[in-house]
Order: C-alpha cells, then sequence, then structure tokens
C-alpha cells in the first residue's frame, strides 16, 4: 500500500535509495574499473587501459578448470535443491500438519548458522565416515545450507495457493500424481524457476562452504579468495569481473524467459 | 481431513529432514563430541574432558568472543539506522519502483562476497578509488581507510545489509494503514507514529532482522581478513587457526560449540516470538 507523502519527502526517499544501491554496487564497479588497468599494481586514476587480463584469463587452463568445478557443483546443487525443496515447500507451507512450525524453525537452523562453522562439522563428518573430500563433497556441503533457502523460496509462492484447486481436481477423478503434474507443479512453477536460479548462484558465488570441504580441488571463489591474501594479481580482477558478467548474462536470461513464458500463458 | 493432512505434511517434509539430518544434525554431533575429547587428537574414541573449555576460558580467545560479539552488535545498531528509512520508503512509498530495488540488492548478493570485499578494498586502499580520485581531482592527500576496526564493520555493514533490509521490509509492510492514518488524525506528530505504531508493530521484521545480521557477523571471517587485515582476531579466524594450522580439532571444536550455543541462544529467543507464516505472507 503506497501512501501520500509531500513532494520534498519523497525526493528525499529516492535519492537515498539511489546513494544506496550506488554504495551496493561501488565494489562491483571498481573491481570492472580495475580490470581495465594495465598496470600490474592497481592505481587510480587508471592511466592507460588494457583487455590483456582477460586475454591471459582465457589461455589459462587453471581458470578453463576451476570454472568446469564450480559449475558442476552449481549444476548438481540446483538439481537436488529444487527436487528437495519443492516437497519441502509443501511441507513449509501448504499442508497444516502437526509437526509444522517446529519444522519451520528447524529448516531456517542452518540458515543462520555461521557458514564456516558448517564447513568445518563437515569436514571431521567427512573424515568420520572415511570420505576423502574432492569436489563432490563440496556439493553436499553447499546442501546444508542452500537447501534450505531453496525451500524458503518456493514456498513463498506456496502460500499463495489455493487447497481448493487440488481437492476439485481430485473430485473430478485425477490420481496423486495427476494432481501433483497437473495442479500443484504450474502453480508453484514460478517459485520453482526462481528457487533453482538461487540455489544455482548462491553455490556459484558460495566460498566459506567450499573453502574446507572441496579437498585438493578448487572452485572459482576459493581461486580468487587464495589470490587476494596472497598479494594482488591483475587477473583477479578480470576474473571477478568475468563472474559478475555470468551472472547477470544467466539473469537476464532466466528473466527474459519466465516473461515470455508468462505473456504466452496470459494471451 | 486433518489426518490426511498430517500425514501428507510429513512426507513431504521427509526428503528435507533426511537431507539435513545426514549433514547438518550429524556433523554438529561430531562437533559436540570433539568438544570433550583431549586436545591434539583425531579420533573421538577417547574418555571424555572439559580441558578445552578451561583453555578457552585461561587463554585469550575469550577476547576474540567479545570482539566479534562487540563488532556484531556495532554492526546490527548502524545497519538499523540505515536500512530503516530505506525499507520504510519500499514498503510504504516506492510501489513498483520497489521491486526494482529488491531486483537490484538480490543481484549483488550472487557476487561472491570475496569479490565485492575486493572492490572495496580496491577503492579504499591508498592510491585507490577514493584517495586516489581526491588526489588527482581536488588535491586532497588522505590515507588508505583499511586495515583497522571501523574497516571490519563497514565490510560487515555492506555485506550483510540485504539481511536487514528484507526482514525489515516485510515487518513495515505488516503495519496496517488505517491505524497510522487515525493515529495522525488524532493529532499525534510523525515521531509519535514511529514510536507507537511503526516500531512495535514492525517489531517482527526487526527482530528477524537483527537476529539474522547479528549470527551472520558472529560467525564472519572474510571482512577481518580481506579490509580488517586481522587487525583483530575474530571467533571464526580462531577456529579456523585451531583446525588447520593449530592441527587441535578438539580446542577448534570447543571454539565452535561455544559460537553454537552463543547464536543458537539468540535465535531461540527470537523465533520463539515471531509468527514466521505471517513474515512470509501468509493471509
Amino acid at each position: 500500500m503506497v501512501i501520500d507523502v509531500t513532494r520534498r519527502q519523497r525526493i528525499a526517499f529516492y535519492l537515498y535509495a539511489v546513494i544506496a544501491m550506488l554504495f551496493l554496487y561501488m565494489p562491483i564497479i571498481a573491481v570492472t574499473l580495475a580490470s581495465f588497468s594495465k598496470k600490474r599494481y592497481f592505481s587510480f586514476p587508471i592511466s592507460s587501459y588494457t583487455t590483456g587480463w582477460y586475454a591471459k584469463s582465457f589461455d589459462d587452463l587453471t581458470i578453463a578448470d576451476l570454472l568446469w568445478t564450480s559449475l558442476s557443483i552449481a549444476l548438481a546443487v540446483m538439481a537436488v535443491c529444487v527436487i528437495i525443496g519443492f516437497f519441502g515447500a509443501l511441507a513449509y507451507a501448504r499442508y497444516n500438519w502437526r509437526g509444522r512450525r517446529a519444522f519451520q524453525r528447524f529448516l531456517l537452523l542452518p540458515i543462520f548458522f555461521p557458514q564456516s562453522v558448517l564447513g568445518l562439522a563437515l569436514l571431521l563428518w567427512f573424515n568420520f565416515l572415511g570420505i576423502i573430500p574432492t569436489w563432490h563433497t563440496a556439493i553436499v556441503a553447499h546442501l546444508v545450507w542452500i537447501a534450505p533457502i531453496a525451500t524458503l523460496v518456493m514456498a513463498i509462492q506456496a502460500y499463495s495457493f489455493d487447497p481448493a484447486l487440488e481437492e476439485a481436481a481430485r473430485d473430478l477423478g485425477a490420481n496423486s500424481w495427476q494432481v501433483m503434474r497437473e495442479v500443484t507443479l504450474p502453480l508453484i512453477m514460478p517459485g520453482v524457476v526462481s528457487a533453482g536460479l538461487f540455489s544455482f548462484l548462491l553455490s556459484w558465488g558460495n566460498f566459506p562452504l567450499s573453502l574446507f570441504t572441496t579437498g585438493a580441488d578448487l572452485t572459482l571463489p576459493e581461486w580468487l579468495y587464495a589470490k587476494m591474501v596472497s598479494g594482488y594479481s591483475p587477473l583477479v580482477p578480470a576474473v571477478g569481473a568475468m563472474t559478475v558478467l555470468g551472472v547477470t548474462v544467466l539473469l537476464a536470461v532466466a528473466l527474459a524467459v519466465m516473461w515470455t513464458f508468462r505473456r504466452a500463458r496470459s494471451s | 481431513m486433518q489426518s490426511e493432512q498430517n500425514r501428507e505434511g510429513f512426507l513431504c517434509s521427509l526428503p528435507v529432514l533426511a537431507l539435513l539430518a545426514a549433514i547438518f544434525v550429524a556433523p554438529l554431533l561430531v562437533i559436540f563430541g570433539f568438544s570433550v575429547m583431549p586436545g591434539k587428537t583425531f579420533s573421538l574414541l577417547q574418555a571424555p574432558t572439559l580441558e578445552n573449555f578451561a583453555t578457552i576460558v585461561n587463554q585469550t580467545y575469550y577476547q576474540s568472543l567479545l570482539w566479534s560479539l562487540g563488532l556484531s552488535f556495532a554492526t546490527v545498531v548502524i545497519l538499523l539506522i540505515l536500512c530503516y528509512p530505506l525499507a520504510f520508503a519500499m514498503a510504504k512509498v516506492f510501489g513498483v519502483f520497489a521491486n526494482v530495488i529488491t531486483v537490484l540488492v538480490v543481484l549483488t548478493l550472487f557476487v561472491s562476497e570475496n569479490i565485492r570485499l575486493f572492490g572495496w578494498v580496491l577503492v579504499l586502499m591508498k592510491g585507490g578509488l577514493l584517495s586516489g580520485g581526491l588526489n588527482a581531482w581536488f588535491g586532497f592527500q588522505m590515507d588508505s581507510l583499511l586495515y583497522d576496526v571501523p574497516a571490519i564493520v563497514f565490510g560487515m555493514v555492506y555485506v550483510y545489509l540485504p539481511f536487514m533490509l528484507f526482514p525489515l521490509v516485510l515487518g513495515i509492510a505488516m503495519v496496517p494503514e488505517e491505524l497510522r492514518q487515525a493515529a495522525s488524525d488524532l493529532g499525534a506528530s510523525r515521531w509519535t507514529v514511529m514510536r507507537e505504531i511503526d516500531l512495535p508493530l514492525a517489531l517482527p521484521g526487526i527482530l528477524v532482522g537483527s537476529m539474522l545480521t547479528f549470527v551472520l557477523c558472529a560467525g564472519a571471517m572474510a571482512e577481518s581478513k580481506l579490509l580488517g587485515g586481522q587487525k583483530v582476531i575474530v571467533m571464526a579466524d580462531e577456529i579456523e587457526t585451531a583446525f588447520t594450522y593449530g592441527q587441535n580439532w578438539p580446542l577448534g571444536s570447543a571454539l565452535s560449540v561455544v559460537l553454537i550455543v552463543l547464536i543458537g541462544f539468540v535465535a531461540y529467543f527470537v523465533l520463539r516470538r515471531v509468527d514466521l507464516d505471517q513474515i512470509l505472507g501468509k493471509v
């Protein structure tokens, strides 16, 4: 609901929002600028520009490897989160069952947990089970934190869901599987798509959970972090800016797909 | 009918519950187990002891804990003040423009925290965007703003802003407009409306946002490492060091247990007073 404010107040609110957005995007702008700076050590104002660091990153075999590892983890995390989170969301929002309130609170616990502690706890657990950490174990580690988030995202969609629709389908003779496929799934679909997107992107950018659980393998954020603490490398801004670009492209495509989907359905 | 709801709800909750039992509850039990093992062992089969907790009290580890808590508290207070006007505008003033802000804020969450903090290093360092720009355009000399306590708080405010903003928006959106209108019709000033109506009714959102940011800050590490230059050692840092360089799993576990218990206490206290259905938009 929108309220009446004076013209002056309105301008002040908009101005504040713009400043806040500048604040949020400042570091991303800085990384992008630095990636075009020719000098080995960044200083501002930039004296000469180059795209050489991008070419160098493309040729770098380690970076191709890192990309592949990060991508594989993110895709696996997305697939598991969407499937498990879908049922979790129904339990969270759709059914009025006895353990629901306890379930809702329990699901929030991993999200509130410090991720580095979660990662270390998993390292001990893998060790206890005799599993040697590789990027496969990192998938498991990401799930701890991302599966509850995916569930919440779909739960928000499931709240706006009218249970009478399922009952109507059942009264008309549909079995459980048909109800799920023809009624429940299409209604929660927008939530499923956003949850998938969230899962992929959160896994793609995650650092604290990967740190202790990838063993000898490295993800992109881990590599970037290692380079950052060991001193400046001009490849860091270039690779960083490329991951930002990748995220932006993916989101733009996803938004475009969702938009055409919605238009096709409404017409 | 109710029994059917019970059955289906329970069945649907099973996959995610099984997953979390295997990869969340079980690892935590291992951590609790290790925390009562004698120092520097890698096996869970020794006689339990409390020596690790004694070490935490006797050595300087409690300082890190205090630093972590102090930094988190400062961050939460600053975030409340910074986010409230924006959240208010998003819930009550902006209309459709609020969606644009939401998308823009969520977008930044998908860029790795490392990269964003590194961006701030580039802005705040000597010869960076800020000091280099001021020097080149205004001839104003200034030193690096990095590697001190304010830089750490700054980094945490930056990284955790969305986690305060969104709960606040949800909380403020729950305040009925008729009530605010009625109060001001009856002669309440803007401040009175805020103090007597907005703040109490938006309290669930304020509590959730504060708790979320407090808990995340208490376990944060990257800010102090990248922006703080290890000027202060925070709790998560101590835990990592104990596990890696120290090779002392029991001590690291005991430190984790202290952090976990603390966070659990805060989370329990807050979640008990909050109705999650209401905040997430059940009508």
